[in-house]
């Protein structure tokens, strides 16, 4: 039988990692983000790193800790507006950057995981992402071709997960971890929650196991917030976003 | 005298109409929710992966597995949907959502909008902006008349790096309302703030505009 559970971050990493690999690590600021992959990325010493995730973390959370422990060569992204240690290496010529519009990002992972090599979309289209890149006109709208991305390996984080891989998310920690599952060529998950094969409905389940090689559960979840917004519990009314 | 924030988030809100989907941006945009009248059945959206966004928690109920595309903390309401953030720029990119409303450093007088990057200054990123102009209905920016040195905003062509190109359908500065007649141009000043003089703003833009005053506001 297929055995998919590994004891912790450390080993499930073990003999995967290698100088100069692609890794596409899930999470949208620092929601949702494989905190435990991370730190065991960090304490093997591996370097020379591309990741695709969407940030790079805070300065000393997230991805933030591989780039301030020099683990980091190049970051394809959509905002790295969170990290002061990201500009400075970035304008000190230390870090590549390829900054890629949100969207265009997502759907350059799903068509990485789902076979396709690549699509015309209207983002970008006249702006510095267009540059260099094949333009087609359909129904009088012009389009860009981006291209499909898939990693060495992808590292994800859900809510629940079973012993066969399956997975469910949690609200927004959803974000682009369901399509960075099926774009590695290995798929580590980390778990806050993991459960016997069946007891997730099945009708319920996110990412089919058949994507996840490898499973974890994370101990401990610091799960830190980046803007705490509270309202005052009178006289509060409507909200905003 | 000029419009607030709260001010020019309240003149945002008129646009929306009952039913709409609607992105807003970080900054001013965030204020609009808060300016919808009573009755309004709108759903905003958050491009990291969620329909139906509710207010900010009470204090002590924050939940880090919740938060906006301005890493907020928010809470979910009883029309609330959860999607990833493939399926979320499918809705932005598919014409899903009736309206955006962003900030932005520039919009030019045929629309084209500059709100990403300030090159050798400022390095953030795009985001969602990008998907967003391309992709929404329609969209308004909300953005100060000129900057603090005082420059113009509203250019004849936008001189940052472009977040899109014929774009934007309306711009509501602290000072007037303009609109482009159709993607692309011609600009028109709609409204003024109430006692800002046509002067003041012809004098405060660089950008083209026809004046066509729908009616005395001030």
């Amino acid at each position: 039988m297929r055995e998919k559970v590994w004891a912790d971050a450390k080993s499930a990493l073990d003999g995967v990692l290698k100088d100069g690999m692609v890794i596409m690590a899930g999470g949208f600021g620092l929601c949702g983000i494989p905190e435990h992959l991370i730190t065991a990325i960090k304490n093997s010493g591996v370097k020379d790193l591309t990741f695709i995730s969407n940030n790079c973390g805070v300065d000393d959370f997230g991805l933030g800790i591989l780039l301030a422990n020099g683990q980091v060569k190049k970051m394809i992204s959509s905002y790295v507006g969170e990290n002061k240690l990201f500009e400075r290496l970035y304008l000190d010529g230390k870090l590549e950057l390829e900054l890629n519009p949100q969207g265009t990002l997502a759907e350059r992972i799903r068509a990485g995981g789902a076979g396709i090599g690549g699509f015309y979309t209207k983002t970008g289209v006249g702006t510095v992402v267009a540059e260099g890149k094949p333009t087609r006109e359909f129904d009088g709208h012009t389009y860009v071709l981006e291209t499909g991305l898939t990693a060495d390996l992808s590292i994800i984080k859900a809510w629940k997960g079973d012993r066969e891989g399956n997975l469910i998310y949690r609200k927004t920690a959803r974000n682009f971890n369901p399509m960075m599952a099926t774009a590695g060529r290995l798929v580590v998950a980390e778990v806050e929650e993991l459960v016997d094969t069946g007891a997730l409905d099945a009708d319920h389940i996110h990412t089919p196991g058949l994507y996840v090689d490898r499973i974890v559960v994370g101990d401990h979840f610091e799960k830190r917030i980046e803007k705490v917004i509270t309202r005052p519990r009178e006289g509060a009314t409507e909200g905003a976003r | 005298m000029a419009w607030t924030r709260e001010q020019m988030a309240a003149r945002a809100a008129r646009q929306i109409e009952d039913g709409f989907y609607v992105n807003l941006g970080i900054g001013i945009p965030t204020l609009v929710a808060n300016a919808l009248p009573e009755g309004m059945n709108v759903s905003f959206q958050s491009e990291n992966g969620m329909l139906g966004i509710g207010p900010f928690p009470y204090e002590g109920e924050e939940d880090p597995d919740l938060i906006n595309a301005g890493k907020q903390t928010i809470t979910e309401i009883d029309s609330t949907s959860y999607f990833s953030s493939a399926d979320a720029f499918a809705m932005i990119r598919g014409g899903h959502m009736d309206l955006s409303i962003l900030g932005s450093m520039q919009v030019s007088e045929t629309g084209d909008i500059a709100n990403w990057t300030v090159p050798g200054k400022m390095l953030k990123g795009m985001g969602g902006a990008m998907d967003l102009v391309a992709g929404a209905r329609k969209v308004i920016v909300l953005m100060e008349h000129v900057e603090r040195s005082g420059a113009p905003k509203l250019l004849k062509a936008c001189t940052l790096p472009l977040t899109g190109t014929k774009v934007v359908d309306m711009v509501i500065t602290d000072l007037a309302v303009f609109e482009f007649e159709k993607r692309g141009g011609p600009l028109r000043l709609i409204e003024l703030a109430p006692d800002v003089t046509l002067d003041e703003v012809k004098a405060k833009t660089e950008a083209a505009f026809e004046v066509a005053l729908e009616t005395a506001d001030a």
